[in-house]
């Protein structure tokens, strides 16, 4: 896996002209969310408009910087140190920022995609007595998520990546009268814990061993360390990018998730949060890159969880689960891209962005879909809605066109040049890992379809009282500009990206594995044929109503393959037989274990009673087993 | 025989020496003024003397010109005078916590404190202004807290030890309401303080008799070079790290916490919580560093275990919590292991970061406990958590500013909670003890959980009948909220200012 041509070190250059402003891109949504925050009820009136306009602001000056960067000639960076963050001794870490190539893409989707869902929700929650509140969140989480993505270290992606965490978190949560919206949000907030205490622990190796979490640093460095420390670092990376975004064995809160408002969805759950772990380990690839093991392992995780994600998708019946869980799939194919190395980072990123257009699309299709069907979410209970919603219908059908991969539309042009880079991998994995990137795109024609078929076509199956009718023009324009975005994106992107991409990640000689293009794209096509035709033909004359006793495979996929049950057998069960024992510990104290001796020695169960809580004489016993406890370990440490 | 007076440094003295003047004097206000008028001479009395004591230490710590004083008994050095001060400023706060009028009529504390709890006089006494010894004894607390920092030998250390002991074992006991658990609190604390006491006392001979000495160079120098039993050695550092271990409330020596940080009266709770956390832990770091480095190998893997079980045991057990109080006690448990962690990198940055970790937790805690001050009902403070659901829609503020307290506790970015233990653990992955900032990673997320509960429960519960609702405060718990919170920002967003001061101040002076 040597192919990676750092031709010199990494270095960034200084930010000099407008360049030096980049701090405004995080300044002006987190100073609007400040405001409406503070000013409280006072700006419920014009909240929203505010909440809008400093996220299509934070978009033009985006844009702003993008052709500046583009103008830079020969090192396209540029680097601020706002301030000395820890200063002193060994460990310095500056408020650093780095606009460069890939994070200039990130902010552009991220601004771009986010202004037009802040468009949406200004429609979707206009009945909302929370309003207000809602768009000072969504603000917060567009500033940390550009912090995020504009840190020049470590430390400065943790903040963001916390600050991204804690308000998905709060707005997950935000329909609290749903008790499952404040579990799910307890779910995703305990399993991104997981993933985060294994991005700080590796912050941690990279201090201890480089000296430094700045990226220039650890890139330049990582060569001077051993397999077995990079190995670990990248591991740990991964650990918090699989809890980020959603892949295995992490991947269980993303669906849940979904509990939150539509819009939310769309944002975080679809178009950019989750994505944070591919923008962490395409970031990090000079270290991904530095290890063959752990490339491997990013791999298996990819194809792993792209495969749960179609078979579990094919199994629901909730319109948003159904997109949650392909959500899952298309970021397992972005980390087969990450993984795969070499060239395939650079496709990794254009199907991330692509899959912002269409999820993103696609998400608030399926919030104008439920706004006009007072908020249905099962599809055995739409059909036939392409009468009543044209526009909904046709941008989903868009988007749905996109993620399933067909030619012209953005698919195409990323995800199957992922599966050709998948094939092409030397030796056996290869034919493993392309076969299950292939088999994905099949299942993904299928459920997609199914989706799509049962939504809006097919027999009418409503509850009753339903009036399905077209949602208003703030919710339908960014439905048509996302489409846009959809057919168009693929194309434009699946060259100059790659190119504009190349400082970051590396030069990479056209590769000719053991597969042509055309060979693959051939296998794809009748894949995702297949699936398509399987879909249409099943479910174009509707479905059963209620859920069908079914087979062992289809119940487990019902079951999200048990994966809340693995979660509880591994984390939650030793977790609360721990607190079980402490608490009786502390409770009962070394007293009660010495009465408890006691008592089984001399038979007398009556002893046991007498193992009350709260004494004093229970402390001091308690501390006197720990002062002897601490004296026989001193000596043993010492004279053992 | 005669004795030649040891050489005095009085201005080098001078920050304890004002202290210890200014309490003598409250004691002869309590005895001389008439009674209405003793909080109003009393209150300005220590807020002046402590403002000048503050001013002798930036006086010192200006002059960088570190002494051994008084024959070798207290030492004046920079991480001293640092410690000092923190104590000071974090002493002033608390001082506006305890000195608070408004929120009960004549203050938090009991009025006749030997009254049988619950007899016709004490109903009687429920209506009269609260003590007002509780202000000298503050002041000797925290001078002896000051020269438990600075104390250069084991037997200074141990006068010290007990002269902030005594006043807050009496200060436990004097909350107006629920009088019983205050003063089962008081007689729990000073029962198992007078324990770990004995134990720091008999590691003090232990430590004699194997070094022929008991100031910090004669130990230091006697570790490398003396040819007694090294049994006396271990079994002596042992006893002393027991004694200063209960201070810090570490695993198993934190038993006493929940009980007396839930009895104590809330402003006691808070000044313990953040004054005594800095004076143990500048003790533990002086003892450590000064006069046990060279054995380091012997200790570190001990306290180590200590430190891991301190962080998990603190972080799990805050998980199960039901009243506010407990959470924080065991939140504070939790956090004397990270200090722990700093404090066993055994190398600058370690002794640098822990100071800074004391600095921001007391902040912190300060003014969370001045928030638990403020919600409260007909019967005093409502610390059930069940009470404080819908907390958030009744009073939108002040659970604003509890939640970003609860967020700095938790370590989230851009409060002083991340700096502190980002920089403790960094420094302590610098002192080859992964293994434990491993573990402490895992603790603060477990820890995370509690907090964001509590968080929740503010904010998406629906407000019951039974919700209190948060008093106005008066001027001094809201100026020591403003500091506690504005300082937890400040920490957390521009630390840099905070962490150049920890670096001047430089290693202890041996």
């Amino acid at each position: 896996m040597d192919n990676i041509q750092y031709s010199a070190a990494v270095e960034y250059a200084a930010a000099s002209g407008t360049l030096s402003s980049i701090w405004l891109l995080f300044a002006i949504p987190l100073a609007s969310a400040a405001v409406l925050f503070l000013l409280g009820r006072r700006a419920d009136k014009w909240g929203h408009l505010l909440g809008v306009a400093s996220v299509v602001a934070t978009f033009v000056l985006g844009l702003v910087y993008f052709f500046q960067l583009k103008g830079l000639s020969g090192n396209r960076s540029a680097e601020v140190d706002l301030f000395s963050f820890m200063p002193v001794g060994s460990l310095k870490v500056d408020f650093g920022l780095l606009l460069d190539p890939l994070s200039a893409v990130f902010v552009l989707l991220i601004t771009g995609v986010g202004s037009l869902i802040h468009i949406y929700a200004v429609g979707y929650m206009a009945h909302d007595p929370g309003r207000r509140r809602f768009f000072a969140f969504f603000n917060l989480f567009i500033a940390a998520m550009l912090l995020l993505v504009l840190g020049n270290n470590y430390v400065m992606l943790y903040f963001g990546w916390e600050g991204v965490g804690l308000a998905s978190y709060l707005l997950i949560s935000f329909f609290f009268d749903k008790p499952s919206a404040a579990t799910a949000g307890k779910k995703a907030f305990l399993m991104n814990r997981v993933g985060d205490a294994g991005f700080a622990i590796a912050m941690f190796l990279m201090f201890a061993q480089l000296g430094s979490v700045n990226y220039d640093d650890v890139f330049n460095g990582v060569n001077q360390l051993t397999q077995g420390t990079v190995l670990v670092m990248g591991l740990l990376l991964l650990l918090g990018a699989c809890g980020k975004s959603g892949q295995f064995p992490l991947q269980a809160w993303l669906p849940d998730a979904m509990e939150g408002p539509t819009p939310v969805s769309a944002l975080i759950h679809a178009a950019t949060m989750v994505t944070a772990g591919v923008y962490l380990i395409a970031r990090s690839n000079a270290v991904f890159s530095a290890n063959a093991t752990l490339q491997t392992v990013v791999v298996s995780i990819g194809a792993l969880t792209l495969l749960i994600g179609c078979v579990i998708g094919c199994a629901k019946d909730d319109i948003k689960r159904v997109l949650a869980y392909s959500t899952v799939s298309q970021i397992g194919y972005m980390f087969l891209g990450v993984g795969l190395g070499g060239a395939a980072y650079a496709l990794a990123i254009i199907h991330l962005l692509a899959h912002g257009f269409f999820k993103a699309g696609m998400f608030l299709g399926a919030g104008s879909v439920m706004h006009g069907m007072q908020d249905q979410v099962d599809i055995r209970r739409f059909g036939g809605l392409w009468k009543y919603m044209k526009i909904t219908w046709i941008t989903f059908g868009l988007g749905y066109v996109a993620i399933i991969g067909l030619p012209p539309l953005s698919g195409f042009f990323t995800k199957d040049p992922i599966i050709l880079a998948a094939f092409n991998r030397p030796g056996w994995t290869g034919w493993l890992f392309g076969g299950a990137a292939l088999l994905g795109a099949g299942l993904t024609a299928f459920y997609m379809t199914r989706l799509f078929v049962l939504t809006f076509h097919g027999p009418k199956r409503w509850t009753d009282g339903q009036h399905p009718h077209e949602s208003p023009a703030v919710m339908t324009v960014p439905l048509v500009l996302l489409a846009v975005g959809s057919v168009a994106s693929g194309f434009l992107m699946s060259t100059s990206v790659v190119d504009w991409l190349t400082p970051v990640l590396g030069k990479h000689a056209e590769e000719h594995g053991r597969l042509g293009h055309w060979t693959v794209t051939g296998m794809t096509m009748a894949v995702v044929a297949l699936g398509l035709a399987a879909g249409v033909l099943l479910f174009r004359k509707g479905t059963a109503l209620e859920e069908q006793p079914a087979g062992p495979v289809v119940t487990a996929a019902r079951n999200n393959l048990y994966a809340d049950t693995f979660n509880e057998l591994v984390f939650e069960l030793p977790g609360r037989y721990l607190t079980r024992a402490l608490v009786f510990l502390d409770n009962r104290g070394i007293d009660g274990v010495v009465n408890g001796l006691a008592a089984m020695v001399g038979g007398g169960s009556g002893r046991l009673r007498r193992a009350q809580t709260g004494y004093v004489r229970s402390y001091a016993l308690s501390m006197l087993g720990g002062a002897l406890l601490v004296v026989a370990a001193l000596m043993a440490v010492t004279l053992g | 025989m005669t004795f030649k007076l040891p050489a005095i440094d009085y201005l080098a003295l001078a920050p304890m020496l004002v202290l210890f003047g200014a309490a003598c004097a409250g004691v002869l206000v309590d005895a001389l003024v008439p009674r209405e008028w003793r909080y109003h001479v009393q209150v300005p009395l220590s807020l002046v003397a402590l403002l000048a004591s503050g001013g002798f230490v930036v006086a010192l710590a200006n002059r960088k010109e570190h002494v051994v004083t008084a024959g070798s008994a207290v030492v004046i050095d920079g991480p001293g005078l640092f410690l000092q001060g923190s104590i000071v400023v974090l002493g002033i706060v608390a001082l506006f916590l305890v000195a608070e009028r408004r929120l009960e009529p004549g203050g938090a504390f009991v009025a006749q404190a030997a009254v049988v709890a619950g007899s016709e006089a004490d109903r009687k006494q429920m209506r009269k202004p609260g003590v007002t010894e509780v202000y000298p004894m503050m002041l000797f607390a925290l001078a002896g807290m000051m020269l438990f920092c600075s104390a250069n030998d084991l037997l200074t250390m141990f006068v010290a030890l007990e002269v902030f002991s005594l006043p807050l074992y009496l200060l436990c006991a004097l909350a107006r309401r629920r009088r019983l658990l205050s003063q089962e609190a008081a007689v729990k604390y000073f029962l198992l303080g007078a324990f770990a006491s004995a134990f720091f006392l008999y590691g003090v001979a232990m430590i004699y008799g194997y070094a022929g000495k008991v100031d910090f160079r004669g130990i230091n120098e006697a570790v490398l070079g003396s040819s007694n039993s090294k049994t006396l050695l271990l079994i002596g550092l042992a006893m002393l790290a027991i004694g200063l271990l209960f201070k810090v409330a570490a695993v198993p020596f934190h038993v006493w916490t929940p009980d007396v940080y839930q009895g104590a009266p809330t402003p006691i709770t808070a000044f313990m919580a953040a004054c005594t956390k800095v004076a143990a832990f500048g003790g533990l770091l002086r003892v450590l560093y000064v006069a046990f480095e060279r054995s380091s190998w012997d200790f570190r893997p001990t306290l180590g275990v200590i430190a891991a079980a301190t962080m998990i045991v603190g972080a799990v057990l805050a998980v199960t919590q039901t009243d506010i109080k407990r959470l924080l006690a065991y939140s504070s448990v939790a956090n004397a292991g990270y200090l722990l962690t700093g404090t066993l990198s055994m190398n600058r940055d370690g002794l640098k970061y822990t100071m800074f970790y004391l600095v921001a937790y007391g902040f912190t805690v300060l003014a969370a406990f001045a928030i638990v001050m403020l919600v409260r009902d007909s019967d005093g403070e409502a610390t059930h958590l069940a009470r404080w659901a819908g907390l958030g829609r009744r009073s939108p503020v002040f659970a604003s500013l509890f939640t970003f307290l609860m967020l700095a506790f938790a370590g989230i970015p851009l409060t002083s909670g991340f700096t502190a233990k980002f920089g403790v653990f960094a420094a302590a992955v610098g002192g080859n003890m992964t293994w434990l900032v491993i573990i402490g990673v895992l603790s603060s997320m477990i820890l995370a959980f509690p907090y964001l509960r509590v968080v929740v429960l503010m904010w998406l519960s629906v407000p019951g009948d039974d919700t209190p609702t948060v008093s106005v405060p008066g001027a001094f718990t809201a100026a020591a909220l403003f500091v506690g919170v504005a300082m937890t920002l400040v920490l957390g967003v521009a630390p840099n200012q905070a962490l150049e001061l920890v670096n001047d101040a430089g290693a202890f002076l041996r």
